[in-house]
């Protein structure tokens, strides 16, 4: 049904693609190398036909989507419509009854565990839950990655206590998961999947339950991970305020070496974010912020207002 | 599905899983400090209880043997059937039942939680492996101390077993003493240690399946703990039976 949109799309982010590089790239110079045109080409994320089913229900179905270098992919859709599910596709932790998986033009769809492994590395999960490890302290549970690879303990501290510092919780460094709250516990999952600068991220409703100004600083953070950092990401989230922070402001690095965030419009600039949304396991939507609310689906009208 | 192909299927999976957690066993990185803080959960953790029933099983293997053994004028031999019941048999089963009651349950409904609140998802997303940082370190740790533990098992036995023919019978410490040691063969020993390794693997790999394949919720966890023990208890019994007619064969020591 969309496929003829989708195409569109991707004719059109290849369009923009060329444009934006520049933007981000001037806006952060120092932070990352240049990278070659072919291989920003490649799709960081690409879902082919992914048909996936619990029981008998087809709870994916024929779900065919990119995510390309530098972008981050919001996606919306009511509860239980398969946003967790995809994400755990993209990580291997599910994997699709048909259809392929690509993770940087690697097909990883027959992948077994052990290789698996290896593609896991470069990929950040904030879990819905947190899912934090509870017979670990705060600090061991950020640090899991770096003492998994053997990083130096001092090395491991000092990533750890930028990390927290990051979302605001260096003073619970010590406490166990199990003494932190909802949010705290949410925070720790978040610097625990952002330790060892995954170059894709999965932003499982990160802001759920959290506080207006904490919610502003993790959609800050994904602001910055998608403009200074160039980070590919797919962001879960059912707060439209978030999914206006992503698509109307964009960070970048000041004079004095500060990060600001700028408006759209204040500058000429193309926000990498684009919307899907999923409706009984198929894509519905697919395109910016202007397009979803300029649309005339009585759904997604709905959907954005609440009513 | 019926009940013979999933029984199947489950031990399949469980052979697999051993097969997975020792196959990458020595490539880095090797869990050594999870292997030593098994270890002292299991090993350690289970001495007391290991303590207790060992020296209560051999007070109550002599209260019972001895007034028979007497009635046929060979009390003195009391040291010895008491011995060969309990290196042979008592210790090892008892040891592996309770180690599956104590460790098998913990091992599954940790396991099943961590299943449960997504942190096995959680430490697959970061790049490890569950069967080696969690499985392995379980089974190496039990297959370790279980044989271990039936020798503490066997020895307080035999100690709480001379209490009683001294304390109860009034016969001399030494004689009951030099019949355990004149009676007691190193087949007898070997076989005693034997077991416990192979009901090691039994109760490890049975929990840990059962705790990584647990589904639905902490229901879901209540569940795969009460399998977990079940299953391991009554196999640990039939492997006994199996392993006792290898052993006399192996041992070359049909019947005794
Ligand atoms: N392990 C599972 N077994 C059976 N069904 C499952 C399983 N995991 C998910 N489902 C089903 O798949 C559907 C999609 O679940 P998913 O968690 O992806 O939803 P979601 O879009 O993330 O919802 P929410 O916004 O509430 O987080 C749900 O209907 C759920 O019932
Ligand atoms: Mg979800």
């Amino acid at each position: 049904m969309a496929s003829t949109e989708l195409e569109t799309q991707q004719r059109m982010d290849a369009a923009i693609e060329g444009v934006d590089n520049r933007v981000s790239e001037a806006a952060a110079e120092s932070t990352f190398q240049e990278i070659e045109d072919d291989a920003r080409a490649i799709p960081a994320i690409e879902f082919q036909h992914v048909t996936l089913g619990f029981g008998d229900r087809n709870v994916l179905d024929d779900l065919s989507f990119k995510v390309m270098k530098g972008e981050t992919k919001i996606i919306l859709g009511g509860s239980g419509t398969g946003k967790s599910t995809t994400i755990k596709l993209v990580l291997g932790l599910l994997k699709p009854d048909e259809g392929r998986v690509f993770v940087n033009g690697e097909d990883v769809t027959d992948y077994g565990e052990y290789e698996m492994m290896r593609v896991r590395k470069n990929i950040g999960m904030i879990f819905q839950e947190g899912a934090l490890f509870d017979s670990l302290s705060v600090y061991e549970n950020v640090a899991y990655r770096l003492h998994e690879q053997g990083v130096p303990e001092d090395e491991a501290e000092q990533e750890v206590r930028r990390m927290l510092r990051f979302v605001n919780l260096e003073d619970a460094i010590d406490k166990m998961p199990a003494e932190l709250s909802g949010g705290m516990r949410r925070r720790v999952g978040i610097a625990r999947a952002l330790v060892g600068a995954p170059q894709i991220v999965m932003f499982d409703e990160p802001t759920a339950g959290l506080d207006p100004p904490t919610a502003r600083t993790i959609c800050e953070l994904a602001i910055k991970l998608r403009d200074l950092e160039d980070v590919s990401s797919m962001f879960v989230t059912h707060e439209m305020n978030n999914v206006e922070y992503l698509t109307s402001e964009y960070a970048a690095v000041n004079d004095e070496g500060e990060v600001i965030f700028e408006e759209e419009g204040q500058k000429l600039c193309l926000i990498n974010t684009k919307i899907m949304m999923i409706r009984d396991g198929h894509i519905i939507f697919s395109g910016t912020d202007e397009q979803l609310t300029k649309t005339d689906d009585p759904y997604i009208k709905r959907f954005l207002r609440g009513k | 599905m019926n009940i013979a192909i999933r029984s199947l299927l489950e031990v399949q999976e469980t052979s697999l899983l051993v097969a997975r957690a020792f196959r990458r066993l020595f490539r880095r990185p090797i869990y050594l400090t999870e292997m030593f803080t098994q270890a002292d959960v299991i090993g350690v953790g289970s001495l007391t209880i290991i303590l207790l029933t060992g020296f209560f099983t051999g007070g109550v293997l002599t209260l019972q043997t001895y007034p028979t053994l007497k009635y046929y004028g060979a009390q003195d031999q009391t040291g010895y059937l008491v011995a060969l019941s309990l290196v042979r048999e008592l210790g090892p089963v008892l040891t592996a039942l309770m180690c599956t009651g104590r460790v098998g349950s913990a091992i599954a409904a940790e396991l099943g939680s961590m299943v449960v609140s997504q942190q096995i998802d959680a430490m697959r997303a970061l790049g490890t492996d569950p069967v080696r940082k969690l499985v392995a370190p379980r089974l190496v740790a039990l297959v370790v101390t279980l044989p271990l533990l039936t020798v503490v098992a066997d020895v307080i036995g035999i100690i709480g077993g001379g209490a009683v023919s001294t304390g109860l019978y009034g016969m001399p410490m030494e004689s009951f003493f030099s019949s355990v040691r004149h009676g007691i063969t190193t087949d007898d020993i070997t076989g005693g240690v034997i077991k416990p390794v192979v009901f090691a693997l039994i109760i490890g790999s049975v929990a840990c399946n059962k705790g990584l394949s647990t589904e639905g919720g902490t229901v879901g966890v209540g569940r795969s703990t009460t399998s977990a023990v079940v299953t391991a208890s009554i196999l640990v019994i039939v492997a006994d039976f199996f392993l006792a007619k290898a052993l006399q064969v192996i041992l070359n020591m049909p019947g005794k």
